[in-house]
């Protein structure tokens, strides 16, 4: 009987006990997975979160995705053969350049719920983080609405209730200036929230937010304005095209916005101006991570951190370069000689004279002299030094009867006529044709090149930041809101300030302010920063300039600074040394204009490629998202 | 030894059997034409004139999509049954049928083994009994401009070109040689004009081609491609 009671009580005290057990152990949190409260529970919790977003912003190039966003639109040559066929495609692919990451969106919609009702935060933080995070969201729709027009405007995250019928949570497209709209007005909701802080480079501030605001106010303006001229780019919703009526309305904000940072209002920026060499100087603002007052936005890189580019490895001068390997980008002659002369006039890089003869030059850098000091800051002209190295580009010899002897590998030796042991007949840099990484056009890129020791090889990389925004685009878009809007004295005044950094001591007078003249100052200052694909789009120079046609020579050489100028296949530039030990020219430099031989195609662009395809999965899925014009 | 042989047979044989029985049939009707004015083929430029096939019941929408060949052919092999058929906007030098909303309008194709279909649409102009010799080291075309759309929707020619290749490839993308003349110094469209020098080739013949590029539409319409010997 004790017995049988002792048991049941032990079985009691055993049921009991484990069904505490039992509840407790469904309760249990999962250690790997924070809740909304833990993640919002401290501001370097929340910051981690944020940075997360930050690094899932879309450039159009990218020094960490891949040198190949730089290099295409006839603006270089891409020197490596795998990739030759940016040079040998007759078109872009409608699908080109499309992007339509709503995933991103709803982690951003969350971030900002999440962080609105959060309640360890301090309400500075607060403020500071949701004006970052719907910053970040603002310049993802502008990368959006740049691509795709108007795009279903998501505010708030979605959720889906199960009920089988999902068409609720189906958005159609906003308009495409409302989708502008919605940028510049969260603009000026949010700068008040945001730091002034010339220091601070990576994460948001009040001058990001007003950079932000007048670049997609100025390109709003100008699909406004300049959509006339192709009437076919059109939705009869407007989910593409902006009425005209529309555009001072945003060509005025944008040169507010513009003002706001020049007046020193969002921080003392100003133009990079530390080095006496104004090439130099130029290069450096891409380099100098130290008191910066050019940079007001940036994808940051840090060493040894995990987080570096290998932009250099990719780019550096093949010549001496850490790593076997670089010299991929190869800026063309159409670029090159587009860089005016110092009296603001536009000539082509002069390698023969009026009458057709050649002429010679002592020196390789010779004759590029006398021009736009951007020249020198963008690209690695022949005869130039990088890391203190010459760089060794040079094509052959050419000798008394116009021969060309040269040889095809880098540094190959022959032996010239009348001598006897082999010398040197083509550079170690090039120009080679067909051989990768040689400087097929004559050139290598400068711009964002690093020279730190270490930055070319593999296992070091390069730290150097991607500007997304910068002072000089500021005063660039002013000018041309400024332009637009009639103010040809003000936009003279801010292109005179871009200018006068490059060396021009002649500024421009009111008579000089073109449209061709605001088109062809942001191609040469913002040259490789992935603006010239959006800039000839909203000008709705883009089907005009890729218009598919063979570029020939005469092509090359008439309308220089032309902004209808016809740019569909890269030219180079060649360099070859006299050897005729009769001719007081022995040993000077000749130039002779080439075409790369791999270059087979010719840039079109279509109708159909100014808004990019959207996805016949996404249009199945949303039947209220209508497809694009001309596809 | 022998039983590892049957085996095998086996085993081969239930393989082979399977993969028969396991898989579709391929599409084998075959959908072919021209797209045509009245009958008359149209000259199109390679790669560039898009149409889309769709055929519903299948859960998402989405097109087959294809492009005319430079002599206006297309085909395509297709399963049996019910599809509809249109012509993108904003693509060809024509003019397809649209609906009352301006979105494309459709055929309805059923198909039930192979058939040949013609696409009829409106050209704005057409380029009427083309010359195309050699002769001196050139080569000249003459021809004849017809504007076919009059009505409100009527559009001028930008310009008219006579390329040159050394393949069957003859476009503005595509050429050894072109020469152009706009729209504005077309004096008479009934006699048209235009004569381009060969470089020097490896080859003792050419392909030719005119095209017209009408004001405001992207394709160019094109005569057929001649062969001419030099």
């Amino acid at each position: 009987m004790k017995k049988i009671f002792l048991l049941i009580c032990t079985t009691a005290q055993l049921l009991a006990v484990g069904c505490k057990k039992d509840s407790e152990f469904l309760n249990v949190q999962p250690t790997s997975i924070l809740t909304n409260e833990q993640a919002f529970s401290d501001p370097a919790q929340a910051l981690s979160i944020l940075a997360d977003l930050y690094n899932r912003q879309v450039d159009f190039s990218g020094l960490d995705t891949g040198w190949v966003t730089f290099a295409d639109f006839s603006e270089s040559f891409p020197s490596e053969n795998g990739r030759a066929n940016i040079v040998q495609r007759n078109q872009w692919e409608f699908k080109e350049w499309s992007i339509w990451d709503y995933v991103y969106i709803r982690d951003l919609n969350l971030f900002i719920e999440r962080a609105t009702v959060a309640k360890a935060l301090s309400e500075s933080d607060k403020a500071r983080f949701l004006a970052e995070a719907r910053f970040l969201r603002a310049n993802y729709y502008f990368e959006m609405v740049k691509r795709m027009g108007g795009v279903p405007l998501i505010t708030e995250s979605l959720l889906y209730d199960f009920s089988g019928d999902p068409t609720y949570l189906q958005h159609p497209r906003a308009k495409e200036s409302e989708v502008y709209d919605f940028v510049i007005s969260e603009a000026e909701a949010i700068k008040k929230d945001l730091s002034v802080n010339v220091n601070e480079k990576s994460r948001a501030t009040k001058a990001a937010v007003l950079a932000m605001e007048s670049r997609a106010a100025l390109y709003a303006g100008s699909i406004a304005r300049y959509g006339v001229n192709t009437p076919q780019v059109s939705l009869s919703g407007l989910e593409v095209s902006i009425p005209a009526s529309m555009a001072t309305g945003y060509y005025t904000k944008a040169l507010n916005a513009a003002k706001e940072i020049i007046s020193g209002s969002a921080g003392a920026y100003a133009l990079y101006n530390k080095k006496p060499d104004l090439s130099e100087n130029f290069a450096s603002i891409f380099l100098d991570k130290s008191n910066n007052s050019e940079s007001i936005w940036v994808e940051d890189f840090k060493l040894k951190s995990g987080r570096v580019n290998g932009f250099t490895v990719s780019t550096q001068p093949r010549f001496g370069a850490e790593e076997e390997e670089g010299g991929r980008i190869n800026p063309s002659l159409n670029l090159v000689e587009s860089f005016e002369k110092l009296d603001n006039t536009f000539a082509p890089i002069a390698n023969t004279d009026a009458l057709g003869n050649t002429l010679y030059y002592t020196n390789q850098l010779d004759i590029f002299a006398g021009r736009d000091a951007r020249l020198g800051g963008t690209v690695i002209l022949p005869g130039s030094a990088f890391k203190g190295r010459m760089v060794d580009i040079w094509a052959g010899y050419q000798l008394a009867n116009g021969t060309i002897v040269t040889g095809d590998d880098r540094g190959a030796q022959k032996t010239l006529p009348g001598q006897s042991s082999p010398v040197q007949v083509v550079g170690f840099d090039g120009p080679v044709s067909g051989k990768e990484f040689t400087a097929q056009t004559g050139f290598y890129l400068r711009k964002y090149v690093d020279p730190t020791p270490g930055a070319g090889s593999r296992g070091t990389n390069s730290e150097i930041p991607f500007i997304r925004y910068r002072y000089a685009e500021v005063l660039l878009n002013a000018a041309e809101a400024a332009f637009e809007l009639g103010q040809p004295d003000v936009a003279a005044g801010y292109l005179n300030q871009v200018r006068a950094r490059a060396g021009f001591t002649i500024p421009l007078i009111v008579s000089d302010i073109t449209f061709d003249r605001i088109v062809h100052e942001r191609r040469i200052e913002l040259a490789f920063e992935g603006h010239v694909l959006y800039d000839l789009k909203r000008w709705r120079l883009a089907h005009v300039v890729w218009d598919g046609n063979k570029m020939t020579e005469v092509d090359l050489l008439s309308n220089i600074g032309t902004a209808t100028k016809r740019n569909t296949q890269p030219y180079g530039l060649l360099p070859y040394r006299l050897y005729d030990p009769a001719s007081a020219n022995n040993g000077k430099w000749l130039y002779k204009i080439a075409m790369p031989t791999l270059v087979t195609g010719a840039n079109r662009f279509r109708l159909g490629n100014y808004y990019s395809f959207i996805d016949d999965n996404v249009r199945a899925n949303n039947p209220k998202i209508v497809r694009q014009p001309n596809q | 030894m022998k039983s590892n042989i049957n085996y095998m047979l086996l085993l081969l044989t239930i393989a082979a059997a399977s993969c028969k029985k396991d898989n579709y049939d391929p599409p084998g009707s075959k959908l072919s034409g021209h797209v045509v004015y009245k009958g008359e083929a149209l000259g199109l430029e390679y790669d560039q004139v898009k149409f889309e096939v769709y055929q519903g019941g299948f859960g998402k929408t989405g097109p087959i999509d294809a492009v005319f060949s430079p002599d206006g052919t297309y085909s395509m092999l297709l399963f049996n049954g019910e599809y509809k058929f249109i012509i993108p906007n904003g693509q060809g030098p024509f003019k397809w049928k649209q609906t009352a909303a301006g979105a494309p309008d459709t055929t309805f194709i059923t198909m039930q083994g192979s058939q040949v279909l013609d696409i009829e649409v409106t050209p704005f102009y057409m380029i009427r009994n083309p010359q195309l010799t050699a002769s001196g080291g050139k080569v000249a075309g003459t021809f004849k401009i017809e504007k076919i759309i009059t009505d409100a929707s009527a559009r001028d020619v930008e310009e008219v070109s006579l390329y040159i290749n050394k393949t069957a490839f003859v476009s503005p993308a595509n050429n050894v040689a072109v020469k152009t003349m706009t729209g504005s110094d077309i004096t008479d469209p009934n006699n048209v004009n235009l004569s381009v020098a060969v470089p020097s080739l490896t080859q003792n013949y050419v392909f030719a081609r005119i095209g017209l590029k009408i004001a405001g539409v992207e394709d160019r319409i094109f005569s057929p491609m001649v062969k001419i010997d030099l």
